[in-house]
């Protein structure tokens, strides 16, 4: 059996190789005929230091600059997750958030301190840090401001990143924090620290010595290289599942305390007013939350029939355990299939087929963790606070799909 | 059965040391080096609402009306009225209405953040640039223009920690966390 099968493909070999050489003598069929792209017909380019992504795919971040040239480094960038897949958020197009803009800091010259309420306050250097056993873990980031822009009176017509892009999610390279704070000696007094970035703004929050010593990481590389500058080179925390603005960038300090500073990102903002007036403080933990990135707003389906409805879930408080997408606008649900359900406080892939008849849909998603915690409705999430309140918006999307396969950003 | 325990004992002691030869016999590395206090001083900018940090040095909102105009207005507008920074004054007994307008003066719990923050982070384009009397002066006139303290009184060190927000009070601890979902 097996030498009749070679002895056929050695015969044919032969039979094909008189033929092209037959046609060659014969000039029947000119070079030109053949198919091949003006790619194919020359020398392609040479290679490159730091690659780009193809001409034909230039994805970027959504700038929003509150400040405008005033301070354009206040604000955020946020990732384009309309237009991403999988889990992993490129470093290049990983959302921003800062306060007074990216400093530009020399490795050699930056220092990290330990301190305050501890047996020997010391000093790092960065080469110091680098020499540490390494862990890595992925985890999702979160600013606890992101879908603030899906709080308008009326809902913004823009691509879903543009209010849902505040967050992202990438493989964090360094060592548990625990490790440092170890070295110096943690007093019985201290319950919390105070962590203190470089930047010009000098961000400062204060942090649960619980979370300090559980899962905290001093971050150096994400995705497989050295932070970016905008992500807090050269070193930052990473606080799983917690509102983003607590990985603080650009460390340069840690406080032992034995309570919260109670600095100005942490009273004046980052803070969630109640419909009562009052607001609740050191809301850390990022809500359970999903968005269908494909189809979204924006977007317009070229025909009927099938389409893949594909999004992103996470939760602070864990595993994603359950994401359920609606056609209906929420009167029914089905479950959908999960991609790395398996990590704690890390981006899910969810995927779902849909076959669309041309008519209107309305598009949802609904992800449950492994709490228990499930995505609110947006109009429960909206009585709970205030309507000034812009932080922790966790609730439930909408795309409207028109018969003409528009697709529009609706509340519902 | 003594036989084999005997026997496995061993075995797993030889694998464990094989899979990881490091680990069992060296010390968790250190890299950090002693810092005195003299050199924390000069990082140590944050301020608890104790006060406990806070330099010496005094000023008063009259003073602190002429680095105001000088540093901040331009943002800030005369008097904090905001544009196209954030708003510093007014607001106070908004929250709970359906236009909330969260200020240092309506929302902010604690004056110790007021210095705190400005030394940090103002002005925008020159950080750490403001002497303690003129830090403590600003802070003192923001606090003058939402009616907290008077004109003349000076804040320092003892003085600030002592100021009693208006919204001290308007917060609530979700640490621990509880559900919320």
């Amino acid at each position: 059996m097996r030498d009749e099968r070679q002895g056929n493909r050695r015969a044919f070999l032969q039979r094909t190789a008189a033929i092209v050489s037959g046609a060659a003598v014969a000039g029947g069929t000119r070079a030109a005929d053949l198919a091949g792209e003006p790619w194919e017909r020359v020398y392609g380019a040479g290679f490159t230091r730091y690659g780009q992504p193809s001409r034909f795919e230039q994805i970027g971040r959504h700038l929003g600059q509150p400040y405008g040239e005033l301070a354009p480094g206040s604000g955020a960038a946020l990732a384009p997750i309309e237009a991403l897949d999988g889990i992993i958020t490129p470093n290049s197009v990983h959302f921003i958030r800062s306060h007074s803009g990216t400093p530009d800091i020399d490795p050699k010259a930056h220092r990290l301190y330990v301190h305050g309420l501890v047996d020997r306050p010391l000093r790092f250097s960065v080469d110091a840090l680098l020499r540490y056993p390494r862990v890595s873990r992925i985890y999702f980031l979160e600013c606890s401001g992101n879908s603030s822009r899906a709080l308008t009176p009326q809902p913004a017509q823009v691509p879903a990143g543009g209010m849902h892009g505040n967050v992202s999610c990438a493989e964090w390279t360094g060592f548990p924090l625990r490790v440092l704070l170890e070295e110096a000696g943690v007093q019985p007094q201290a319950k919390w620290l105070l962590a203190e970035g470089a930047d010009s703004a000098h961000m400062s929050r204060s942090i649960p010595l619980e979370k300090a010593l559980d899962d905290a990481l001093i971050a150096l590389y994400q995705n497989g290289e050295r932070l970016r500058p905008e992500q807090g080179y050269p070193v930052r925390l990473l606080l799983p599942g917690w509102e983003g603005n607590m990985s603080v960038k650009w460390l340069r300090r840690i406080k032992l305390t034995d309570g919260p500073t109670h600095t100005k990102d942490e009273t004046s903002k980052y803070t969630d007013l109640l419909p009562d007036g009052r607001a609740l403080q050191f809301t850390y933990e990022m809500g359970v939350k999903s968005v269908i990135t494909r189809p979204s707003s924006t977007m317009k389906l070229a025909e009927r029939g099938f389409h893949e409805i594909s999004g992103i879930a996470w939760s602070g408080a864990g595993r994603v355990r359950r994401v359920e997408v609606s056609t209906d606008g929420g009167k029914s649900w089905a479950d959908a299939t999960l991609l790395g359900e398996e990590r704690s406080r890390a981006l899910v892939r969810f995927r779902h087929p849909w076959q669309w008849n041309g008519g209107a849909a309305l598009l949802q998603s609904r992800a449950t963790d492994e709490k228990g915690n499930v995505q609110p409705p947006r109009r429960d999430w909206l009585a709970r606070y205030s309507p000034d309140n812009r932080f922790h918006n966790n609730s439930i999307v909408t795309w409207n799909v028109e018969s003409d396969g528009s697709v529009k950003h609706v509340y519902a | 059965m003594s036989t084999p325990s005997r026997l496995l004992i061993p075995a797993v002691a030889l694998l464990a040391a094989c899979a990881t030869p490091q680990r069992a016999n060296t010390p968790q590395p250190k890299f950090g080096e002693p810092v005195s206090a003299a050199e924390l001083a000069r990082w140590d900018i944050s301020i608890p609402p104790s006060g406990a940090g806070l330099p010496a040095g005094s000023g008063t909102a009259r003073e602190g009306l002429k680095v105001y105009e000088a540093k901040c207005q331009s943002c800030h507008g005369a008097k904090g009225t905001g544009k196209p920074a954030d708003a510093l004054a007014g607001g106070i007994g908004s929250l709970a209405s359906k236009t909330p307008t969260r200020t240092v003066g309506s929302y902010w719990p604690y004056a110790t953040t007021l210095f705190d923050y400005v030394r940090r982070a103002m002005p925008l384009n020159n950080p750490l640039s403001l002497s303690d009397d003129e830090t403590y002066a600003v802070s003192a006139y923001v606090l003058f223009i939402n009616g907290i303290i008077g004109e003349d009184l000076a804040m320092n060190a003892q003085s600030l920690p002592q100021v009693k927000m208006p919204n001290r009070d308007g917060f609530i601890s979700d640490w621990p966390s509880r559900a919320r979902n």
